[in-house]
Formats: structure tokens, C-alpha cells, sequence
């Protein structure tokens, strides 16, 4: 436990003060500073909230974007929805899969690069569709794939 | 093709209309200072009935008949704004939320001075990080304007909006998943009745409403319901986004009257097929609707006639495919989405959309079985009608009504044992 999550925990308690509305927001805003929420961090946050640890492992383990292990510093969603498809979404992620050594799911051994599937991004005008750490990257054909690997990232 | 004039996607023509000042500058919020100045929210919910706008989500709702369902026994109401568009093929609410989130605000403080609401919240699709930047730097804009907070421009009316990021997980779009994600719980759909007008957020009347049927709102309180109404048709009047994409020469959103022909919308708004392709099937309405054929380009875009032509308007995702695509592979596409987001509550949504992606993938990859479309016919209906929320039956448009168009295609991946198209939308993962 961070001594500062105790704070957040009094800002999302203050901003959405009504059932379990705060849970969502502190687990983002925790998940943004470890990139994933571990079961000590999750007790953690249970304990910050007044729930039950099970309670909150089973809203984490809902959603997609949180993640419960831990993810490289760039995280890169390829967009396999059915657009993207047709636009060659499926040789974009088996191209990053060779580049990077590993399949889809994964994160390298150093900790760099998560790569994940996603489902249609809204975007599917510019098909080929990626985002990396949840930055929009458009019309990614597989010459643009190596600059999705590199650049300067936000966390 | 010259466009007419827009209304709802005037960040295409105004550089910067996401800046508060530019907004201004082009009428933004006067429709606001219209509205209260009239100091009439009935007259206002009057008129959005008159106009017959109807909801943009999926499911085309009279609006202004949901809003006075809520009934008035003096508890506190709730507007809440479904910002969470994941509908594969449809990106429409992001651009408007990207490019012009304070008409969406506008459109917010309206309608909650018109159904009485006092606190408003935006749930937006975890994935939107620029989305909820845009939402949350306009929300902060327009407190400091005196547009959002106590006693907006001196009307005694006060209002809040908060916006509250989603996580991942497209069932949340569904209303009643939503509010129970905005209350900090797993998306699991609610039992309906009550229906979110009754009790909703927190248990208190609410209205939830797509982020575009709100944008209608501040052209609509300046031009009136009868300039609504010289758009469309009787039952479905007005302006209805459409986002288009497949390979066509201008995938992008267009802002269409509605009633405007799917040809049109293909051929002069997204500028035709590109190579000149030929069109084998459109889906108009997003994922979850029935397909309709190259001879069906005629159709008008409207609820009634889409609906007539054995397809929905849905949420106005248009997802053209060409000659040269396999519907094997598409259908198996969308069950594999649908299998990845079922909620997993119920078991013929969880389990069938499962093996329904299992045997249409072995179709496609030349495994398939004599017998496997019967069987895919027969889970479809044991899923059709026998699930607790709309994402089981979505699941099931495409892949039926594909398998009736185009049944020979389906057959010759079996007799053959190959796809004639190269299997090249053959993709999955085993993630579960
Ligand atoms: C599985 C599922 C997903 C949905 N996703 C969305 C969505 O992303 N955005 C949306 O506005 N409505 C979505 N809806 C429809 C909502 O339940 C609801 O009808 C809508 O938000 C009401 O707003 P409207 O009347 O303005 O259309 C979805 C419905 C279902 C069943
Ligand atoms: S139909 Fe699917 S998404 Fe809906 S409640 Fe059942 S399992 Fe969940
Ligand atoms: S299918 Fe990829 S963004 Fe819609």
C-alpha cells in the first residue's frame, strides 16, 4: 500500500460517494501508476474502499482493461474486429508477434511490450486499427507496424 | 457529392469547434440560454416528442416518450449519457465526443433542465483515453463559464456532470450492465421491468440516452421539431449518422437525412467501392443486424424500411463486403466477438457462443462436418429468444441471416473442405 492511494481513495470517495462508484476510478487511477493490479494490490484497495477483497477481485477480473498480471511499458491493442479484418488486421498482429517473439497475450522478457487482442476500437474507418497504451494509431499497414514499436510513449 | 449543410458533425467543417471559444463562436450553447429562457422544461420534452427524435443507440426509441416515463414522485433523477460505442462498425459517438464534446454538454444541461435531473453522468468506453480527456477538459470549461454548476446563467437551475471511464467490456452499452458498472459492480445486465425510468442509477428514476440522440438536442431547441421534421420520414424523422467502412473509397461517418438510400450513402457519401468492387452483402446497423444483399442496395435508411427489408438501423454501423469476401469467415468473425464479450450470466448466450464459433471456424478452415449447419441452426435456437438480455439474440443476426442468403457458400466450404476464398479471415485465439 502506497501512502498516497489513501488520498486517491478520499478524492473518488468524494467524487462519486453513491454504492461502489468509486471503485472503478481508484482502480484505474492505481492500475496507471503499477500497470496491474496484483492480489496484494487489490486487498489493498478493498481495504481503502470497505469491501470485500472477493468482491473486488471479481469486478477486476471483468473487465479486459484491468490487467492481473503484469504488463510490459507499452501496451499495444490490435484492433481484430471485423473491419479491421478486412483492412489486414490479422497479418498486422502476426507480424508484431514475430517481431516481438511472442504471441498475443504476452509480455517480452523485458518488459517492454504487451501485446493484446482487441475488439472493434471504434475506429474502423482507419482499419488497420491499433493503440498503444490506449493511443489511437490509424491505417497501420505492416510498413507502419515497426513505428508502432517505437517513439516515445505516455504511461 | 456536395454535402449539405451538417448539424451534428460540424466539427468537419469548423477547425477547433473542441475548443470552448470556437463553440461559442458558432452558436454554441445558445441553445442553452434559448432553453432556459423559456423556462419551460415541459414544453421542452413537448417538443423533442413532436420532433419524433428517437434514440441513436441501437434501438430507436421515441425520445421524448422515455423521458416522460420518469415518474414524478419528487426522488432525484439521473441523466445518463451511454458514451461506452463498441458496436463493431460503429465509431460515430467517438468522433462526436473527440471532436465536439461541448455540444454533447450542451445537449446534456438541456436535457436534464427538460427532465429535471441534477446530477448527469457521461459513462465513457474505457478504451476512449483521448475521449474521456476531451469530455472531462469541456465538463471543466463549461463550469467556469457558468454553463454546468449552481444556478446556471442565473436560471436557478444547477446541475453536475461527471465522467466515469468504463474498463473494457462492450456489454456495458446495454443500459442496465451500464448502471451497474457506474455503481461499481461487475456489467452484468439487469432484470427488466424496472426499466431504468423507474429505477435506475442508485435505484432513482434515470434517463439513459446515446451520446448522438443528445447532440440533437441544442440544433433541435434552435431550429424547432417542424425543421426536424422536414427530414426523414413520418416515423423517422431527422439526421442519423452513419459510419461506413469496408472497402470503400471514404470510410468515414456521414450525417444523412434519414431515408437516404443505402446506395446513396455508399456511392456518393463514401465515394463507391474501391477497384469498383463489387458488393456481395451490407451489414447497415452494426454487428448485431441481419445482412442485407447487393439487391437490396435501394433500401431506404430508415427504421421502418430497413426493418421491411428484413434488417435493422441499429446503431447506424455500416459495414460494407465485397465479392471477394468470405461470409464463413465474417460470420465467424462477429460470434468470436460476441463469445469474447458475453457477459457470462446466462447459459445458452455463454455457452453457444462458444461452440458456435468453434464449428463456424472448422467450416472455414475446410473441417467442417455434414450436418454442421444444421447444427449451427440448431443452437442458434436454442440461443434466439432464450437468453436474459439482447447480446445472445445480437449474436445470432449476422450468422442466420447469412447462412439464408448465401447457404450455398456455407455448403461448398463442407463438401470441399476448403474455403474457395483462401480462409483469409480464418483468425482465433484462445483467450478464455
Ligand atoms: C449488448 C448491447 C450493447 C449496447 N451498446 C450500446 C452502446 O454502446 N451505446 C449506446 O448508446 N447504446 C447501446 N445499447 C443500447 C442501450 O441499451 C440503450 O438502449 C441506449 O443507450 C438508449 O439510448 P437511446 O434511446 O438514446 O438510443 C446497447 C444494447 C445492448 C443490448
Ligand atoms: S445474453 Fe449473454 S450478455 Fe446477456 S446476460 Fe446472458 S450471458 Fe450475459
Ligand atoms: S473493427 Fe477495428 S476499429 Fe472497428
Amino acid at each position: 500500500m502506497k501512502p498516497h492511494w489513501e488520498t486517491w481513495a478520499k478524492e473518488a470517495k468524494t467524487e462519486f460517494p453513491k454504492a461502489n462508484s468509486a471503485l472503478l476510478p481508484l482502480l484505474h487511477r492505481i492500475q496507471g501508476e503499477e500497470g496491474y493490479l496484483s492480489s496484494d494490490t487489490i486487498a489493498d484497495v478493498a481495504h481503502l474502499l470497505d469491501l470485500a477483497v472477493p468482491y473486488v477481485e471479481s469486478v477486476v477480473s471483468f473487465y479486459s482493461l484491468f490487467y492481473q498480471r503484469p504488463t510490459g511499458r507499452r501496451i499495444i491493442h490490435v484492433c481484430t474486429g471485423l473491419s479491421c479484418a478486412l483492412g489486414g488486421s490479422d497479418e498486422l498482429m502476426h507480424r508484431l508477434e514475430a517481431k516481438l517473439g511472442i504471441q498475443e497475450g504476452q509480455t517480452t522478457p523485458d518488459g517492454e511490450y504487451t501485446l493484446l487482442e482487441a475488439e472493434c476500437l471504434a475506429a474502423c474507418d482507419k482499419a488497420p486499427v491499433a493503440q498503444v497504451n490506449l493511443r489511437y494509431r490509424e491505417s497501420v499497414d505492416l510498413e507502419a507496424a515497426d513505428e508502432l514499436l517505437k517513439g516515445e510513449v505516455e504511461s | 457529392m456536395s454535402q449539405a449543410r451538417r448539424y451534428l458533425l460540424r466539427n468537419q467543417d469548423i477547425p477547433d469547434i473542441d475548443r470552448i471559444e470556437v463553440y461559442e463562436a458558432n452558436q454554441g450553447y445558445q441553445a442553452l440560454r434559448q432553453a432556459l429562457g423559456q423556462n419551460d422544461p415541459a414544453a421542452l420534452v413537448d417538443m423533442v416528442k413532436a420532433s419524433g427524435l428517437r434514440g441513436r443507440g441501437g434501438a430507436g426509441f421515441p425520445t421524448g416518450v422515455k423521458w416522460s416515463f420518469l415518474p414524478d414522485d419528487g426522488r432525484p433523477r439521473y441523466l445518463v449519457v451511454n458514451s461506452d460505442e463498441a458496436e463493431p462498425g460503429t465509431f460515430k459517438d467517438r468522433e462526436l465526443i473527440e471532436h465536439n464534446p461541448h455540444q454533447l454538454i450542451e445537449g446534456m444541461i438541456i436535457s436534464s433542465y427538460a427532465t429535471r435531473a441534477r446530477e448527469a453522468y457521461i459513462y465513457c468506453r474505457g478504451e476512449f483515453r483521448r475521449g474521456a480527456e476531451q469530455l472531462r477538459r469541456a465538463v471543466e470549461e463549461a463550469y467556469r463559464r457558468g454553463y454546468l454548476g449552481d444556478n446556471i446563467l442565473d436560471s436557478g437551475f444547477s446541475l453536475d456532470i461527471k465522467v466515469y471511464r468504463g474498463a473494457g467490456a462492450y456489454i456495458c452499452g446495454e443500459e442496465s450492465a451500464l448502471l451497474e458498472s457506474l455503481e461499481g459492480k461487475r456489467g452484468n445486465p439487469r432484470l427488466k421491468p424496472p426499466f431504468p425510468a423507474v429505477a435506475g442509477l442508485y435505484g432513482m428514476p434515470t434517463v439513459v440516452n446515446n451520446v448522438e440522440t443528445i447532440c440533437n438536442l441544442p440544433p433541435l431547441v434552435l431550429n424547432g421539431a417542424a425543421w426536424y421534421r422536414t427530414m426523414g420520414t413520418e416515423k423517422s424523422p431527422g439526421l442519423k449518422i452513419m459510419s461506413v467502412s469496408g472497402p470503400v473509397n471514404r470510410p468515414g461517418n456521414y450525417e444523412i437525412p434519414l431515408a437516404t438510400p443505402l446506395r446513396v450513402l455508399i456511392d456518393e457519401y463514401a465515394g463507391g467501392m474501391r477497384e469498383q468492387r463489387g458488393i456481395k452483402a451490407v451489414i447497415p446497423g452494426g454487428s448485431s443486424v441481419p445482412v442485407l444483399t447487393a439487391d437490396q442496395l435501394d433500401t431506404p435508411l430508415d427504421y421502418e424500411s430497413v426493418l421491411a427489408a428484413g434488417s435493422m438501423l441499429g446503431s447506424g454501423g455500416c459495414i460494407v463486403i465485397d465479392e471477394h469476401t468470405c461470409m464463413v469467415g465474417v460470420s465467424a468473425r462477429l460470434l468470436k466477438f460476441y463469445r469474447e464479450e458475453s457477459c457470462g450470466k446466462c447459459t445458452p448466450c455463454r455457452e453457444g457462443t462458444y461452440w458456435m464459433t468453434d464449428v463456424l471456424n472448422r467450416i472455414e478452415v475446410g473441417e467442417g462436418k455434414p450436418g454442421d449447419l444444421e447444427l449451427i441452426a440448431d443452437m442458434a435456437d436454442n440461443i434466439g429468444g432464450k437468453v436474459f438480455c439482447p447480446l445472445g439474440d445480437a449474436a445470432l443476426g449476422v450468422v442466420v441471416s447469412a447462412m439464408q442468403h448465401f447457404a450455398e457458400e456455407f455448403e461448398v466450404h463442407i463438401k470441399e473442405h476448403a474455403c474457395p476464398m483462401g480462409a483469409r479471415l480464418y483468425y482465433d485465439t484462445v483467450n478464455y
